[in-house]
């Protein structure tokens, strides 16, 4: 699959060209959209785990070598271990579990 | 320890010995983990962001051009990083740290917007991290990855001085290739602090 690099680097360029839009988008749905707040929040973080996965597959080469599944689930699990610290501490302190004093 | 493993031979170079494959692993163990200590200070601030303690809240805080520059900076370095990884695959050495000095330099723009925004909190708003749990959230939050990338800084400036010490091989292929994983991780993590702290902290 990894085969040292030849000729124009199209694969770079493009993950690049994708994120600048992606990021570009996700400014536009934020502030020219009269989407609902919880909307826009949910498609920004789409976005962001779309950029997250392009540096990840296209930049990292994260399931390139003799152990790229190893590694491609060693981020896999940062990122579900990411996503209950996350997710877990918002729905526990903040959505109305906890006492207002 | 460097025998060389000949079933990967069409690997690139940084692959090339078991030891190297062992630290490229290790290093993905390690940005796994990196995911948690992120994940932690995400929740801390994310619970905190709406306790302001009377002091300027994100909306007051936060501007769009400074972000969107510091955002830029980052994901261009990237780029750049990755670039100079390419030509290290196709053998040119001085191709690589052509584009390792360009990543460094602009990971330094991205410092220099990063502390100015801070002493602009700090000195002319009145928002330190003893003004509210909030600041005190966001200061550790964005100051951990600041931090982060002063680390890369100084990690691939070493690099390319070894490198042009002692030339492009299995070892030094290998470390310029984990500084790099480094460097992309960092702009992954950025990618979250500018849609879940910047973004979401002015749009409400």
């Amino acid at each position: 699959m990894a085969q040292n690099e030849k000729g124009f680097p199209w694969k770079h360029v493009f993950g690049f060209l994708l994120s600048i839009i992606l990021t570009l988008l996700a400014v536009w749905i934020t502030f020219s959209t009269d989407l609902p707040t919880n909307t826009i929040i949910t498609l920004i973080v789409v976005l962001a785990f779309c950029q997250a996965f392009i540096q990840l597959l296209l930049f990292m080469h994260m399931k390139e070598g003799e152990s790229g599944s190893w590694q491609a689930t060693m981020i896999y699990y940062g990122i579900y271990i990411a996503i209950v610290i996350v997710a877990g501490s918002i729905w526990v302190m903040s959505l109305g579990h906890q006492h207002h004093y | 320890m460097s025998e060389i493993a000949p079933k990967q031979s069409n690997l690139p170079l940084e692959y090339s010995t078991k030891q190297n494959q062992l630290n490229i692993l290790g290093f993905w163990i390690f940005l796994g983990a990196e995911l948690a200590l992120f994940a932690t200070l995400f929740a801390t601030y994310l619970v905190l962001v709406s306790r302001t303690a009377g002091g300027p809240g994100p909306e007051e805080l936060y501007e769009l051009k400074t972000v969107l520059i510091e955002t830029f900076l980052l994901l261009t370095s990237s780029f750049t990083c990755g670039l100079a990884v390419y030509e290290m695959r196709r053998g040119k050495q001085a191709g690589m740290i052509g584009w390792l000095i360009v990543t460094i330099l602009l990971g330094i723009g991205f410092l220099y917007f990063e502390i100015e925004e801070f002493i602009l909190y700090a000195v002319h708003e009145g928002a330190t991290m003893q003004t509210s749990a909030f600041l005190s959230s966001f200061f550790a939050l964005v100051g951990t990855h600041g931090l982060h990338v002063t680390i890369g800084i100084f990690w691939i400036l070493i690099i390319i001085l070894q490198v042009l010490k002692r030339g492009l091989n299995a070892d030094t292929a290998r470390k310029v290739f984990i500084s790099s994983l480094y460097w992309h991780f960092l702009d992954v993590v950025w990618i979250f602090l500018f849609t879940l702290v910047y973004l979401t902290g002015m749009v409400s």
